[in-house]
């Protein structure tokens, strides 16, 4: 792999995000939200719950860390869209730039833009909400850990979603992290969910961080043994949408997919 | 055709063949492009050159054929065949939302070119972007876009240069210089290039030899400068319309 070549990738997109406001503004504005609405939320069921146990850090906790894999994967999907939307798929697709730097590359984005999101949002809950993540200890590790990966593994498959079904797939890419959320218990334990849903929660990994965060608030105690299991899936998952991706690129280039695209997005 | 197996072409395209369903696009097309040599790819609307160039990119897989460029397989070496390629088309203009010099720069780490500040610089003078080195791309004229684009595909000092329409949008003051800045830069480096254009008086100008498709198929090549007379047309141009319009009436 060719440091030089994913380091452009990288940088092309920090020049964007450093020389226009309205790219800041799209990366912090809806964490922003949702931490306020969901901080408000959790005071709220905090006064008139009157719980034993205050939520803040149950929901503000899981939103949190939800946002921070939603922005994970986005961070991927927008720097590969930005080569559609500025018209630039023929330019990166016939320099020899190979399929693995390409990924790093929108991979190491993500990593700048999930990075700063998260420190924005653990600030504002914190100073506003009186959050904090080091209620966790050490198990913050595993958790950012494994939503970071899994967030990498569904950028790639938006990636090949993407490049199979040309730009007008942007309408299914935007959402497909979301359509995971009734799965992986974001807001309630997995076990309130009918069987058939419980068995799709136990193969998505982030599943296993919100039943975490909710372990460690309720019981003060978990399993971190199950988040091995975790981290290895997310392994599969990101060789599974890697070789999805370069099964759709390798078959963009037999059937004339990848010159269309370029030739629809350049005219 | 025959092709003369010449084993330093820097561009080897052999019975290229690319069918869409039942359509077949191009087919059986051969094209050597030698260092230092300027060749033309010449043919209507639809006969096959942005197919063929499409699949020296290799953006587009031929149903047959193979591609070698600077002895390296484009179906097995992609890297390292396009490490020592590049182009530019109107289709192809750099992203818009970012500066000539970060375009360039951009460019020259995925073509992992080395000493890239001094080679950008180099680049910049040389198409006279200077004064336009820290402006948006996409707010320059159509000129300056066509310039910066061209500067991109000089960055890595390719071996093999495809240019497709390089000219259409510039005056012709700056169509004649881009012309001997391409030109020269073929000649110093050894560059081979492949060059389709509408323009005959600039193919003739800047052509050693130029190859005609007409319905995907390669009907003839020759030097542009005799081409002509040897079918009995007057000109570049006059052939260019028999080729367009009654192929078969040429005596091949």
């Amino acid at each position: 792999m060719n440091l030089r070549r994913v380091y452009g990738i990288y940088i092309r997109q920090w020049y964007l995000i450093r020389d226009n406001p309205t790219r800041l503004f799209a990366i912090f504005i809806w964490i922003i939200l949702d931490i306020i609405l969901w901080g408000f939320i959790t005071k709220y069921l905090d006064r008139v719950g009157g719980a034993s146990f205050s939520f803040v850090p149950v929901f503000l906790g899981s939103i949190l860390l939800w946002d921070f894999l939603v922005r994970v994967s986005q961070g991927v999907m927008v720097a590969f869209l930005e080569d559609f939307w500025s018209r630039n798929l023929i330019n990166i697709f016939t320099s020899p730039i190979k399929i693995s730097e390409y990924t790093a590359g929108l991979t190491v984005t993500s990593i700048l833009t999930s990075a700063t999101g998260l420190l924005v949002m653990l600030l504002l809950a914190g100073s506003i909400f009186g959050f904090s993540a080091a209620q966790f200890g050490l198990l913050l590790a595993p958790f950012l850990l494994v939503l970071f990966m899994f967030g990498i593994a569904v950028g790639i498959v938006t990636m090949a979603i993407l490049l199979r079904f040309g730009q007008a797939a942007e309408w299914i890419a935007w959402p497909i992290t979301m359509l995971m959320s009734p799965f992986v218990g974001v807001f309630y334990p997995v076990d309130i969910l009918p069987h058939w849903m419980q068995v799709v929660s136990s193969a998505l990994p982030p599943s296993y961080v919100f039943e975490g965060i909710r372990a460690v608030v309720f019981r003060q105690s978990f399993d971190a043994s199950v988040l091995v299991w975790g981290i290895g899936l997310c392994f599969i998952y990101i060789l599974l949408a890697y070789a999805l991706f370069y099964f759709v690129y390798k078959k963009s280039v037999r059937n004339g997919l990848l010159a269309r695209h370029s030739a629809e997005s350049a005219y | 055709m025959h092709l003369n197996h010449m084993p330093e072409a820097v561009l080897e395209a052999k019975n290229l063949r690319r069918k869409y369903r039942d359509v077949v696009a191009v087919d059986d097309v051969s094209i050597l492009v030698h260092p230092g040599e300027v060749v033309g790819l010449l043919g209507p609307n639809g006969a096959g050159k942005t197919t063929t160039i499409n699949m020296l990119l290799g953006i587009l897989a031929p149903t047959e054929g193979s591609i070698r460029i600077d002895g390296s397989d484009l179906a097995h070496d992609r890297t390292e065949a396009l490490e020592h390629t590049n182009f530019s088309a109107v289709y192809a203009q750099l992203p818009g939302n970012m500066t000539v010099y970060q375009n360039l720069k951009i460019f020259g780490l995925i073509y992992d070119v080395k000493d890239l500040e001094r080679k950008i610089w180099d680049v910049i003078g040389r198409f006279d972007l200077k004064r336009f080195a820290h402006t948006k791309h996409g707010v320059l004229s159509s000129g300056e876009q066509t310039r910066a684009s061209l500067a991109k595909a000089l960055i890595n000092e390719p071996k093999l240069l495809l240019l497709d329409e390089p000219t259409a949008s510039l005056d012709p003051s700056t169509a004649q210089i881009v012309r001997e800045t391409i030109k020269t830069y073929a000649r110093k480096s050894r560059c081979g290039v492949l060059w389709t254009s509408h323009n005959m008086y600039e193919v003739t100008e800047v052509c050693d030899r130029v190859v005609f498709l007409s319905r995907g198929k390669l009907l003839i090549e020759g030097d542009p400068k005799t081409l002509p007379k040897e079918h009995g047309k007057k000109d570049l141009e006059e052939l260019f319309i028999t080729v367009a319009r009654e192929p078969l009436s040429l005596d091949l």
